[in-house]
C-alpha cells in the first residue's frame, strides 16, 4: 500500500506547490504554464487525437530500435564474454561506441537514412546496442566455471551450452540491463524525433516550443514521464519470472 | 578396473600442482583422497573427470563420470525436478524415482536457492546418480554443511550407494569423513600432490568412531599429514 500511496502523496504535493507558485505569479509570463493550462492542453490534444497518435509513433520507433539492438547485442555480448580473444579485440571498441552520445550520430542518421522513421529508429538502436552488449558480455564472462563443467559432464556442447547454460545464467543481470536500456531508449526518443520526423512525442515538444506553447511542452513531458514509469514497471516484472528470480533472491 | 593413473602430473603454467600419481580404482570401490588444503585435490578430480588433460602421464577410465561439487553445481534457474531431469536424460519415471529415493518429491518444484545446503547436495547426488554413469567424483561435497547435516549426508550417501552401487572417488580434507565412509584412503602430500600413503579400511561403510581400526586409521592419516 505505501508503494502506491506515498508516490501519490508526493505527486499531489508537487502539483500543489506548482499550482500555488503559478497562482502567486512566481513565474514570469510565458515561462511556466499553470496546471489548469496544462490540463486544458491535455484535453485539446486528446480530443484532436494527436497525443495518442504521437505516443504510438514514439512507441513504434522505440520498439523497433530497441528490439533490433537486443537481438544483435545479446549474442554479441555472449561471444565477447565467453571468448577471451574476441573480448580483447572488441571490448574496447564496444566501450568506445558506448561512450559516444547518441546525439553525435544524428548527422549520420540523416545522411544514411534520410527522413521518416528510420533515422529515429537508428538513433534509439545505437543508444542501446553497445550498452546491452557490454552488460551481456560482463555477465557472460562472470558465469561460474562449474556450470560449464557440469554441462561437459552432461554432454552438452556448442549451441546447447549457449542456450541452456550461458543465457539462463546471465538472465538476472541481462534483465536488469534490459530495464536500464529501455529507459535510455525512451529517453533518447525525444532527441531522435527532433530530426527528420513530423510525429511522436519528441516532435510534439519541438513543435510546441516553436509555437511558444509551453502548456503543450509540459503535456508532452508528462506523457513521456508517465510512459517511462509504465515501461520500467513492465520490465521490472521480468525479474519475477521464476527462472530469473533466483538472481534477485539469493 | 574402473580407473587407472600412470605417473600423472599436472602443471598450471610454471606451478607444479600434481606430480607422478599412480593409482588404481576398482569397480564399485569408494576411494577417499585426503590432503592438506590447496594440495591439488580438486585438480586431481578435474583430471579424472576429463575436464583437464594431464601434463604428464596417462589416465585410463572405463565409462563416463559425473562430478558433485562442494556447492553451486546445480543450475539455479532450473527446479529440483529439472536439474535431476538433466542427469536422467529427461526420463520422467527415473526422475520420479530419484526424487523419492532422496526424499525430495515435495520439493520437486523448488529452485536450488529455496533449499537448505543439505537438500541442495541431495539434489546434486540425485542428478549425478540418475545419469547411471559408472564413476562418481565428489569434490568435498559436504564440507559447506553443518556438522549434523554432514553426518546425515554421509549416511545417506552410503545408503544410496548400497542401493545403486557406483565407483566413487571422494575428495575431502576431513580425516573423520575419510575413515567413516571410504573403502580405501589415499593420503596426498602438500603441493605438488603425490600419493604419500594408501590405507585399506576394515570392511563395511559408515563406520562409527569406536569401530575396530577406525581410531588407528585416523591416527595414521593424521601423522602422514603431519598434523
Amino acid at each position: 500500500m505505501p508503494r502506491v500511496v506515498l508516490p501519490l502523496v508526493t505527486g499531489l504535493l508537487l502539483l500543489a506547490a506548482w499550482w500555488i507558485a503559478s497562482a502567486a505569479g512566481a513565474f514570469p509570463p510565458g515561462t511556466v504554464p499553470s496546471p489548469p493550462t496544462v490540463a486544458l492542453a491535455f484535453r485539446e490534444e486528446l480530443a484532436n487525437g494527436r497525443l495518442v497518435a504521437d505516443t504510438f509513433a514514439s512507441l513504434y520507433r522505440v520498439a523497433w530500435g530497441y528490439l533490433v539492438a537486443v537481438v544483435l547485442a545479446v549474442p554479441l555480448g555472449l561471444v565477447v564474454g565467453r571468448h577471451a580473444r574476441t573480448r580483447a579485440a572488441l571490448l574496447p571498441w564496444i566501450n568506445f561506441f558506448r561512450s559516444l552520445s547518441p546525439i553525435a550520430w544524428i548527422p549520420f542518421a540523416i545522411i544514411w537514412f534520410g527522413i521518416g522513421d528510420p533515422p529515429a529508429i537508428f538513433i534509439i538502436f545505437i543508444a542501446t546496442l553497445f550498452q546491452i552488449a557490454l552488460a551481456a558480455a560482463g555477465a557472460a564472462a562472470s558465469v561460474p566455471s562449474v556450470y560449464y563443467r557440469v554441462a561437459e559432464d552432461l554432454g552438452l556442447g556448442g549451441a546447447a551450452v549457449a542456450f541452456r547454460v550461458t543465457l539462463p545464467a546471465i538472465m538476472p543481470q541481462l534483465v536488469t540491463a534490459l530495464r536500464v536500456a529501455i529507459g535510455v531508449a525512451w529517453m533518447v526518443v525525444v532527441a531522435a524525433e527532433m530530426i527528420a520526423v513530423q510525429s511522436g512525442l519528441g516532435y510534439l515538444i519541438v513543435d510546441a516550443r516553436n509555437g511558444l506553447r509551453m502548456d503543450l511542452v509540459v503535456c508532452g513531458m508528462i506523457t513521456i514521464g508517465a510512459i517511462g514509469i509504465g515501461l520500467d514497471a513492465l520490465f521490472a516484472r521480468l525479474a519475477r519470472i521464476p527462472s530469473v528470480r533466483w538472481g534477485f533472491e539469493r | 578396473m574402473m580407473l587407472e593413473l600412470h605417473g600423472v602430473g599436472f602443471d598450471y603454467g610454471p606451478l607444479r600442482v600434481i606430480d607422478a600419481i599412480d593409482l588404481r580404482v576398482e569397480r564399485g570401490e569408494l576411494v577417499v583422497c585426503v590432503g592438506p588444503s590447496g594440495c591439488g585435490k580438486s585438480t586431481l578430480l578435474a583430471l579424472l573427470a576429463g575436464h583437464l588433460r594431464p601434463t604428464r602421464g596417462k589416465i585410463e577410465r572405463n565409462g563416463s563420470s559425473r562430478t558433485i561439487y562442494q556447492d553451486g553445481g546445480l543450475y539455479p534457474w532450473l527446479t529440483v525436478r529439472e536439474n535431476i531431469a538433466l542427469g536422467a536424460a529427461r526420463d520422467t519415471k527415473k526422475v520420479g524415482e530419484w526424487l523419492e529415493l532422496t526424499r525430495l518429491t515435495e520439493f520437486a518444484d523448488h529452485y536450488p536457492h529455496q533449499l537448505s545446503g543439505g537438500m541442495r547436495q541431495r539434489v546434486e547426488l540425485s542428478r549425478a546418480l540418475a545419469a547411471e554413469t559408472d564413476l562418481l567424483l565428489m569434490d568435498e561435497p559436504f564440507s559447506a554443511l553443518d556438522y549434523q547435516t554432514r553426518n546425515r549426508m554421509r549416511k545417506e550417501l552410503v545408503a544410496t550407494l548400497a542401493e545403486r552401487p557406483r565407483t566413487v572417488v571422494f575428495v575431502t580434507h576431513d580425516i573423520e569423513e575419510a575413515v567413516q565412509i571410504g573403502d580405501r584412503v589415499i593420503v596426498l602430500s602438500p603441493r605438488p600432490a603425490t600419493v604419500r600413503r594408501e590405507l585399506a579400511l576394515p570392511a563395511g561403510r559408515y563406520r562409527q568412531p569406536a569401530a575396530p581400526g577406525v581410531a588407528e586409521a585416523e591416527q595414521t592419516i593424521t601423522e602422514e599429514l603431519g598434523l
